[in-house]
């Protein structure tokens, strides 16, 4: 929703009252927004869950489900719980009027409720959840979804905790000699898809993009959120990633433009996820040595001539559901043993 | 009877706010709901069902008040905050009382209605 305050929102009434209910939609209607109504809670949150409004018209005393029970139904719910609402009631006491503000409740109109009143309510709430929805629109374009969540779920603090996962590092080989052969807006248009096409395959695969840098990009599996199997899900990211990169070569040889390849590396295990930099300014990332490794891994792809390198507890998580092939022993910068490098086996489903 | 059946002040205010084409409807709905909401008065005084008479008092409250029904809204709020204990008490004779003040209001509000 991103209606001006000024302009109509998509309001839900709930009374049990038939003159409540059709005085208020009236007087709604008359500033201008489009009204439904319920006549108890039961209806009215299955009708906030089927689609969606801009602000909630609550009464409290109601059958079936009462407005106490609607206010705390909606704070546990992660898609409802943002809405705004507004309680009318003629409710005696003005602990219950508290007890609805604690719950969650915007603000507080007495019944019969003043038109005037209603009026400067109503804009103030539509105004703050403008202001809101656009805050989320706005993370939602620099973050992914599942760091937002965990943003909006556990607030923001610097610092990280341990978690069990898998990191992927992939980047474009020769792009730097690709950039110098093609305008810059043609080099632009190009990241766009890739990344387009890259971050589709991630994210349907519960992967998290946590770094772009250039042709670039560092994806996580299995942090902010945990996930059942993190190993098949980078790998499988990785195989599909190469298959949509091929799709997209025969669009861009038809178009008579160079073919791009891909290197991945992918490590697991534990490291540290959270969120780091300052107050001001903090990315979600993640630390630890199987970060390094697969970041070296991906840049050992070009040496090994492979697309996508594993590491040993990658290969160990998958078992067999994974063809590899073992390419030995490889020194790696930052440890001090050489480690088992395996090769995924292109074209392969998992 | 000091307080008029129908404070004019609080119902022009309405027709003023809602328009007065909505007004007529809106006090038919009212003629319409009202007697059941005075049955489930005396039903639940009579099951002793406290969660119910509480929440029809409410609503003939807030009714009462939005059409300018001063003295039965203050009616209904008595009985809202009162519970069922002192209606008891008094064999249910504040729900007559209310019924005859409801109809009071009725024949006022029809009268408006139609003026």
């Amino acid at each position: 929703m991103r209606e001006n305050a000024t302009g109509p929102a998509r309001l839900l009434v709930v009374d049990d009252n038939k003159v409540n209910r059709l005085l208020l939609t009236r007087s709604l209607e008359l500033q201008g927004h489009r009204v439904a109504a319920a006549e108890n809670g039961r209806v009215a949150l299955d009708m906030l869950r089927r689609e969606s409004y801009d602000l909630l018209l609550l009464d409290m005393e109601m059958p079936e489900m009462d407005g106490f029970q609607v206010l705390e139904q909606l704070a546990a719910d992660l898609q409802l719980r943002d809405l705004p609402v507004i309680v009318t009631s003629s409710l005696e006491g003005i602990a219950n009027v508290v007890r609805c503000i604690e719950l969650g409740a915007e603000d507080y109109l007495p019944k019969p409720v003043n038109p005037v009143l209603l009026k400067a309510r109503l804009g103030a709430s539509l105004e703050k959840k403008r202001l809101r929805d656009q805050q989320k629109e706005w993370m939602r374009r620099f973050a992914t979804r599942e760091v937002a969540q965990d943003l909006q779920e556990s607030g923001f603090a610097l610092g990280g905790k341990r978690v069990h996962a898998a990191v992927m590092f992939a980047d474009i080989r020769g792009f730097t000699a690709l950039a110098e052969t093609q305008p810059p807006e043609e080099t632009i248009e190009l990241l766009n898809t890739y990344y387009t096409l890259m971050f589709d395959a991630i994210a349907s695969h519960g992967g998290v993009v946590t770094l772009m840098a250039g042709d670039g990009l560092m994806a996580v599996f299995g942090a902010p959120l945990p996930l059942p199997d993190p190993c098949a899900g980078a790998v499988r990211t990785a195989l599909e990633m190469i298959e949509t990169i091929e799709l997209f070569n025969v669009e861009r040889v038809a178009a008579d433009k160079p073919q791009i390849r891909i290197g991945i590396g992918i490590a697991s295990g534990e490291m540290v996820a959270g969120y780091a930099g300052t107050n001001e300014r903090a990315t979600y990332t993640c630390i630890g040595d199987t970060v390094n490794l697969a970041s070296r891994l991906e840049a050992h792809t070009k040496v090994a001539a492979r697309t996508i390198l594993i590491d040993d507890p990658t290969r160990t998580a998958l078992g067999d559901r994974v063809e590899v092939e073992l390419l030995g022993q490889v020194p790696i910068r930052g440890k001090a043993e050489p480690v088992d490098v395996f090769s995924v086996n292109l074209g392969q489903k998992l | 009877m000091t307080e008029p059946t129908i404070d004019r002040v609080t119902f022009d205010e309405l027709k003023e706010a809602a328009g007065a084409d909505f007004v007529i409807e809106l006090v038919d709905t009212f003629l319409a709901e009202a007697p059941s909401m005075l049955d489930a008065l005396r039903h639940s005084f009579a099951t002793h069902d406290a969660d119910v008479f509480r929440r029809t008092a409410h609503s003939l409250k807030s009714n009462a008040n939005t059409f300018g029904a001063h003295a039965l809204g203050a009616m209904a709020k008595a009985l809202e905050l009162g519970g069922l204990a002192p209606v008891v008490a008094a064999n249910g004779q504040s729900i007559e009382a209310l019924a005859q003040e409801y109809a009071r209001v009725a024949a006022a509000l029809k009268e408006l209605r139609d003026a």
